[in-house]
């Protein structure tokens, strides 16, 4: 049997997710071995395979126009997406957000912050992506397995990437699920 | 030939979301690289309206990497605003649980992120040249780095409760004392994790010498250097005076880290979410510094914990007692801090103190207003909040770690760039060492742009006029 490829990537969060997956310590010897993992925030391939992968892995929410074009080619290149973490699953806290305008947050961080010079303005190259509303990833594209807690513990993760790499869909339930 | 652009995006195994505009002149030579930070969340505005007691749970939340700095930064930025400063077990017990961050933090950079650029090589395959090729090239080793990271982490765990955002530091002081039997099982680690370490620092070494010529032609400049410090001048990540040296090691300012809004500054830039501090009265961009593990290594004539001292003195030879203006260095002094981390691991855990059941200040005087620094593992961090009577915030500002590096990064990127990439024989290798030169500085984007955190990478040929010529993309 191929190994399953997994690939991952991370938008509006923290990346605590990415560090509770490497939380499963020497355990991760483990999932390589039953497991491809493809492109990661924390290996060298950019982009998931067009060829496609088995498991799509986003952590975040979903907050600018180049978080949006992550979740579609996510979506687009693999079977089965995984929503890790509250961010991903709800919005998380950086969908406070959402409570005052973009224009609002903008002009806070860039040019009413003590700290700002004169030269503030808001940062508007064609390079950079736009702001949008803070959403879930489920309000982009379909998800196929949500799985919260900020983040969500260790264990869990395991299960979950080990539940997939044998080919069955994880159940996420009583212990499985952290609430805090 | 025509002007051409170069986009490397997602910059990898660096924290966050970046990427890299390379522009290239006719002759086909980098004319100026652009560093471009490339998320905007927007903390300092949506915390308004919070009460101030909640900000060491939610700030944590800018960043899953160094949570624990957030979470510290933000109860000491409490304890000010609350007026009500910590008892000594209190402080100590924060002291050990950011050692234990600062531990996992730069172990997992060295081994897990810059490492497999060290020891796998720049032009490794791109496909396994990361921890898992780490892994099938040398586990031994690899399960080592592992395990340090894990020793660390479970630092945090005993205390908070929680390897990722854990919930310890409240205003006044923190919400548990520590048992003998925690401390006991803490303490049977600390040999382990500093010969892991050693290992590292051995491996760093070696790697210096035998690529001496990359060291001293890979972004290599001049700029001041600041961090906490010790009442002697000393490596201090938890708590102290901030102190400020020009390029040539000379003191500029030496200040209490709450009146940092006379010193410093910050200027934005057009193509960047991520800002621009600097010295004031040096202006910017003369006012630069550089922060993190260089900067503070520059800093700091002294550590307190004997076998990083030794280290530090041989780092201090490097040059001539002069600060050291290598940006592959940052590697290196990463280690010699990890050293000092888990050294500092044990004498906290060997302090009397450290058990008491003294943990909280009940007593407060409402003052408003607070501003709380620590040194998270990338630089130093400030949180600075004004609420009114009832503790509602009324406004915050966030100065983070990596942005205080952004010019150094962005110079490291345009310098490396100009000095390996030439005509448009661009490989893949060259680009990572362009990647390289950012991740020296163990960058937080998400930190950085808690307002603002996203690095990803893919080479784009432009034509002058902007239309596309060519597209490089990793995958």
């Amino acid at each position: 049997m191929t190994k399953p490829k997994i690939a991952s990537d991370w938008m509006a969060g923290c990346a605590g997710c990415h560090m509770s997956l490497l939380d499963i310590d020497e355990r991760i010897v483990t999932i390589a071995q039953v497991a491809d993992l493809r492109s990661t925030p924390i290996t060298d391939l950019k982009q998931p395979d067009e060829s496609g992968v088995d498991v799509g892995i986003l952590e975040g929410g979903i907050n600018n126009t180049a978080n949006e074009e992550v979740a579609h080619t996510m979506r687009k290149r693999c079977k089965l997406l995984v929503a890790l973490g509250d961010c991903a699953v709800f919005g998380g806290v950086p969908a406070m957000r959402n409570f005052f305008t973009i224009e609002e947050s903008l002009r806070r961080a860039y040019i009413e912050t003590e700290s700002t010079d004169e030269s503030g303005q808001i940062p508007n190259d064609p390079e950079l992506a736009v702001p949008t509303r803070v959403r879930a990833v489920s309000e982009v594209v379909p998800v196929d397995i949500n799985v919260p807690g900020c983040p969500p513990d260790a264990d869990t993760i395991f299960y979950v990437l080990a539940e997939l790499a044998n080919g069955r869909i994880p159940e996420l339930k009583d212990d499985k699920l952290s609430w805090y | 030939m025509v002007a051409q652009k170069i986009t490397i995006e997602p910059v990898t195994r660096i924290e966050g979301h970046a990427k890299v505009t390379i522009h290239l002149d006719e002759k086909g030579d980098v004319s100026r690289a652009y560093l471009h930070v490339n998320e905007f969340r927007g903390f300092e505005k949506f915390c308004e309206g919070r009460l101030a007691f909640e900000m060491p749970n939610i700030t944590p939340r800018i960043c899953g990497i160094c949570p624990v700095s957030h979470h510290l930064a933000s109860a000491k930025a409490c304890d000010e605003l609350y007026g009500c400063p910590p008892p000594r077990p209190a402080a100590l017990l924060r002291e050990l649980m950011h050692m234990g961050q600062v531990t996992q933090s730069h172990g997992m950079h060295f081994f897990e992120l810059a490492g497999p650029d060290l020891l796998l090589g720049f032009d490794a395959d791109p496909a396994t040249r990361n921890v898992v090729g780490l892994i099938g090239a040398n586990p031994e080793l690899a399960l080592k780095a592992v395990n340090l990271r894990k020793f660390g982490q479970e630092i945090i765990a005993t205390l908070g409760g929680r390897r990722v955002h854990p919930n310890y530091a409240i205003p006044g002081g923190v919400n548990k004392a520590l048992t003998a039997a925690e401390r006991d099982h803490i303490l049977a680690g600390v040999d382990e994790a500093i010969s892991t370490v050693k290992v590292g620092l051995q491996i760093m070494k070696d790697w210096a010498t035998s690529h001496q010529e990359d060291v001293d032609k890979f972004a290599v400049f001049p700029t001041g250097y600041f961090g906490l410090v010790t009442p002697e001048n000393g490596l201090e990540l938890y708590d102290g005076k901030i102190r400020l040296i020009d390029r040539d090691g000379k003191q500029l300012e030496c200040f209490e880290p709450r009146n940092y809004l006379d010193h410093i500054a910050e200027h934005v830039e057009n193509w960047s979410y991520l800002k621009f501090p600097y010295y004031k009265k040096l202006g910017y961009p003369d006012g630069v510094y550089r922060v993190g593990p260089l900067g503070r290594l520059n800093i700091s004539d002294k550590i307190d914990t004997p076998q990083a001292h030794a280290e530090l003195k041989l780092w201090k030879q490097i040059n001539n007692g002069k600060p050291v203006e290598n940006t592959l260095y940052y590697h290196y002094a990463r280690l010699i801090e990890n050293l000092f981390a888990v050294e500092k691991v044990a004498v906290l855990l060997h302090d009397p103190d450290i058990l008491s059941t003294d943990i909280l200040n009940t007593r407060r005087d409402f003052k408003g207003v607070g501003v709380g620094v620590v040194e998270a593992p990338r630089g130093t961090l400030i949180h600075h909040y004004w609420a009114k009577e009832n503790g509602q915030l009324e406004k915050v500002n966030l100065i983070v770690s990596t942005g205080h590096n952004n010019w150094a990064m962005s110079n490291s990127v345009d310098s490396v760039a100009k000095t390996y990439i030439s005509g448009h024989e661009v490989t893949e290798g060259l680009l990572n060492r362009v990647e390289a030169a950012i991740r020296a500085h163990d960058p937080c984007l998400s930190c950085s742009t808690h307002a603002v955190g996203q690095m990803p990478l893919e080479l784009e040929l432009l034509e002058a006029d902007g239309s596309p010529f060519r597209i490089i993309r990793r995958d």
